[in-house]
């Protein structure tokens, strides 16, 4: 064929040179430089990769070091295609996702299955191995003795010097025997032929075998057994635990009970007395059969989600209702110098809030605070120590602090309804309460529902209020439980895993997915009315 | 061909670039080994004042050991809980600054590795050494001692008072707004700080066993005596001495302008009535109900991880390093507070600010590091405040004493 393409572009041919042409061009587009950028990048993430893999496979995390190599081939294989635009994009966006989010809800998830909490926070073998070294007692009245760490061919002694001066040389699990041609510096034994005696620093390259070493005294265990806490001392120990690993039980060796592991994950003795610590383990439903069934939790849980419910439905119908009426007053061009109202308006929004929340605090002191001072004169209003006045002050501050944010938003919105339906209404007669009521307000919810929606979930979980201003207080102290008038579930959830020396991480878990079980209904249920409410208009 | 060709230069470039940084991370890695293997590196955990003193007291003990010192700062409350989470991870520090009353939490959860202080331990004030100690086991190695005493603003009020009602009494005659000053929050009034009255009456939390060490059995704070402090709380109440809306921060601003001739708290607050220009006398706290008013007292000190690779090297540096004359006064130079060497502490004791908390300290109770205490604040504080609020005293304290009793079966 002789035909140039100039003069022939048939249809179909140019459609695939086109094509191949916005290949070369995509290909050649950023140059050399992008093309070297862009190794080095992956290079570099790579190289952490592959550093990470030895870490990980070095300590055994099979599971994370796959899903390591996993995502590793996945970015390469996303930048090293042709196309893949969107994927290009969006990858490192979703990996973080997943690391920051999406495990994090995964992980938090899966503790609400476990006993994780205090006595239950790390493996059977961290716990077996923490009762022995706390079992571990020094002899009343023993001596400490002088001690030089000895090697003779990678064998590791101990060269003791007893207080009365006798010396002798023992290793793990090799009693003590008197030796009598050691070295001898100021009263402690040194060393000893055919051994070499170990400095601080040997000391130190070897410690964990060193501090595993225990020498007995004599043939009978129960003289005890010499271990080194630094290097340089020994002291008599005997234990009062006896750890059987093929039974897997432990055994007290003064008073001969055993304790075993019964799947509570704490070795239990027959009487049904627990050591701790004890492990985690995984315990299915438990820990939501239990926020239902125990009185202790059930008769708090039920009470404290009615005033949750409450709390955010009037935190958000109060500070709705403020600022739709301020917005309207402000919307209204009879009204002179609105500007600068409406940025004293926006003032509570401009500060933190939690920062709010403490002053109000302050201000709220029955007797010292600005309120009962200064606003009321001298009397003593228990603000924050009487049950519903509480209530209403984490209402009322709740309302100072959120009506900005409504004012903005429905100023906008109102200011978004064209004119001329106020105009025609009023042509046909109607009164301004009634335009508001059946023009504007439809027209406003339509837009702003969604936004209440959020502003539900989020005074739902509003923490840093309730924290910072009551703190859940008042307690009732005849109630037996560590949850006050206007604790919030969020604020419940952080008392049952970080309040008080028992935390208990299972349970505050169990209650977080309840919670999102409860907002994401509410929320579902809310979006399908607010499409609801579109249909109409 | 093009694409080919391209593609082969890509996966040699990265193959390059991969490996100059391996080499670089495996050369790194090394190194870590080495360390973690001769320990050449003991992690610390310390909170933001100490850590000055320490950074000193660690480059001598690298210089004299060879053994690196790597100093981990930490909000002192946040060190609690994060090293009971971290320290199962194998990525925990060998060592952390903490507080006594936190080793029950380290017992139960298994974060902690007994210290053998030998013959060292007759070197530390008795209590320092038992607060320190779990079921007859010693934990860690102690470094300051802190207990509240009373405070008094020698230029309103000259002599010190022999009880709880001659002080009142005193602080009337002063003419100041206050008599009697105390740190209560609305809602938990301060057990913590209330505590010496209640020992007044005759009433401990828990009693002790043969050793000495509390006993989470013997539940004491509903006794007899525990009813009677009741009564007087809501005496106390009544009268305005004791007055929930003082908080600790009104209660130092109220002292420091001299609104008050007594004010109970610890040395903490003690600085700033001294640069007020307040001549500052320290006194035994006065009995209330005729026995030994005795303060809780809070002893600080060093911490090994169970799961330490270093523990001779940790051990030797708290021990034998921390538990020197010479460490224990340049922390106590720095921080203020009294040390738990007593050779240090007879040095420091030159100051009759910390000699005067030091006579009070003498005659105070380490605070229960038992997990049984958790549940004993949950209840203890809210009650004290209902009470001095009006609240009937005899039976909200007995319902207090069985919630606990139930929260510690439970």
């Amino acid at each position: 064929m002789t035909t140039s393409p100039q003069t022939d572009p048939g249809p179909l041919r140019q459609s695939a040179r086109a094509k191949r042409a916005t290949r070369i061009a995509d290909a050649a587009s950023g140059g050399w430089k992008v093309v070297a950028a862009k190794i080095l990048g992956l290079g570099v993430v790579d190289a952490i990769a592959i550093y990470a893999l030895f870490v990980l496979v070095r300590s055994e995390s099979w599971l994370v070091a796959g899903l390591v190599v996993f995502v590793t081939l996945l970015v390469n294989w996303i930048y090293f295609s042709r196309g893949k635009l969107p994927a290009k994009y969006l990858a490192p966006g979703l990996i973080f996702l997943a690391i920051f989010q999406i495990f994090v809800l995964l992980y938090s998830g899966y503790i609400a299955f476990t006993n994780y909490g205090t006595g239950h926070n790390s493996t059977k073998a961290d716990a077996v191995n923490a009762l022995l070294l706390s079992s571990q007692n020094r002899v009343a009245d023993s001596p400490s003795y002088k001690l030089t760490v000895l090697e003779q061919l990678g064998e590791l002694s101990f060269l003791v010097t007893e207080p009365d001066g006798s010396v002798s040389i023992g290793g793990n699990e090799r009693p003590l025997e008197d030796v009598s041609n050691a070295r001898v510096e100021g009263g402690v034994a040194v060393g000893l032929d055919g051994y070499t005696s170990l400095g601080f620093s040997d000391i130190l390259g070897k410690q964990t075998q060193i501090a595993a070493i225990s020498v007995p005294l004599s043939d009978d265990p129960n003289d005890g057994m010499l271990r080194t806490p630094d290097g340089s001392s020994a002291f008599l120990y005997t234990s009062s635990l006896e750890y059987d690993e093929a039974a897997g039980t432990m055994r007290d060796t003064n008073s001969g009970t055993v304790y075993s592991d019964i799947g509570t994950g704490a070795f239990t003795s027959d009487a049904g007395q627990e050591l701790l610590p004890g492990w985690k383990i995984d315990v299915g439903f438990d820990n939501f059969i239990r926020a239902f069934s125990e009185d202790s939790i059930r008769g708090p849980l039920i009470s404290v989600t009615i005033w949750t419910f409450a709390f955010a439905f009037l935190s958000v119908f109060t500070t709705f209702a403020l600022g739709l009426f301020l917005a309207i007053v402000f919307n209204d061009k009879r009204m002179k110098s609105r500007k600068y109202y409406r940025i004293i308006m926006i003032l509570p929004y401009a500060f933190p809030g939690f920062l709010s929340a403490l002053v109000w605090a302050g201000m709220m002191n029955q007797e010292f605070g600005f309120i009962n001072v200064v606003l009321l004169g001298g009397a003593e209003v228990p603000w924050l120590t009487n049950e519903w006045l509480a209530k209403g002050s984490v209402l009322f501050v709740n309302l100072w602090l959120g009506f900005p944010y409504m004012f903005l938003v429905t100023t906008g919105a109102l200011q978004a309804i064209p004119e001329e339906l106020t105009e025609a209404a009023t042509v046909d007669g109607a009164k301004p309460w009634a335009i508001f009521r059946f023009v504007k307000l439809p027209l406003l919810l339509v837009s702003v529902a969604p936004l209440l929606i959020s502003s539900f979930a989020f005074n739902f979980n509003n923490f840093n209020l309730i924290y910072m201003l009551t703190n859940g207080g008042p307690r009732d102290v005849s109630a037996g439980v560590n949850v006050g008038a206007t604790d919030i579930l969020i604020s419940m959830v952080y008392k049952v895993a970080f309040v008080g020396a028992n935390r208990d991480y299972g349970l505050a878990s169990a209650f977080a997915i309840i919670i999102f079980l409860l907002v994401a209904g509410i929320s579902i249920i809310s979006f399908r009315r607010t499409k609801a409410l579109e249909e109409l208009n | 061909m093009k694409v080919t060709k391209r593609g082969l230069w890509a996966v040699g470039a990265l193959t390059v670039t991969a490996s100059l940084v391996l080499t670089g991370c495996t050369a790194a890695s090394d190194d870590a080994d080495n360390a973690a293997g001769t320990g050449e590196a003991l992690t610390v955990w310390v909170d933001a004042d100490r850590a000055a003193v320490l950074k000193d007291a660690a480059a001598d003990f690298t210089a004299e050991t060879g053994v690196e010192v790597k100093l981990v700062q930490k909000e002192f409350g946040d060190i609690r809980d994060q090293f009971v989470a971290q320290v199962p991870t194998g990525k925990g520090p060998d060592v952390v600054i903490g507080a006594h009353d936190w080793l029950g939490t380290f017992v139960t959860n298994g974060v902690v590795a007994p210290v053998e202080l030998g013959d060292k331990a007759d070197d530390f004030q008795a209590v320092g050494v038992t607060a320190m100690s779990y079921e007859g086991q010693v934990y860690g190695v102690p470094y300051s001692i802190e207990n509240i005493a009373l405070v008094r603003n020698t230029a309103l009020a000259p002599s010190t008072p022999a009880t709880f009602d001659e002080m009142v009494t005193m602080g009337e005659a002063a003419g100041t707004e206050y008599p009697f000053l105390v740190g209560l929050d609305p809602e938990a009034a301060d057990p913590y700080h209330l505590y010496p009255f209640q020992t007044s009456f005759g009433a401990p939390v828990f009693g002790t066993d043969a050793d000495g060490s509390y006993d989470s059995d013997a539940l004491e704070i509903g006794n007899a005596g525990g009813d009677e402090f009741a009564a007087w709380l809501a005496e106390q109440g009544a009268a305005g001495v004791l007055n929930t809306n003082i908080t600790g921060d009104l209660a130092k601003e109220k002292f420091v302008a001299g609104e008050a001739p007594f004010y109970l708290t610890g040395p903490w607050n003690v600085p700033a009535a001294v640069e007020a220009g307040i001549d500052v006398a320290i006194d035994p706290i006065p009995s209330a109900g005729g026995e030994d008013a005795q303060p809780f007292v809070g002893v600080q000190g060093f911490f090994v991880s169970a799961k330490s690779e270093n523990a001779l090297a940790a051990n030797e540096f708290i021990v034998n390093y921390m538990g020197s004359e010479e460490v224990q006064t340049a922390l106590f130079e720095v921080g203020g507070r009294a040390p738990a060497l007593t050779a240090s502490f007879d040095a420091a004791s030159a100051d009759p600010i910390v000699a005067g908390f030091g006579t009070v300290g003498e005659n105070a109770v380490p605070m229960p590091s038992i997990p049984a205490m958790g549940a004993v604040w949950e209840f203890w504080g809210v009650t004290e405040a209902a009470i001095i609020n009006g609240g009937d005293p005899a039976s909200l304290w007995q319902k207090m004493s069985g919630d606990i009793q139930t929260a510690i079966a439970g």
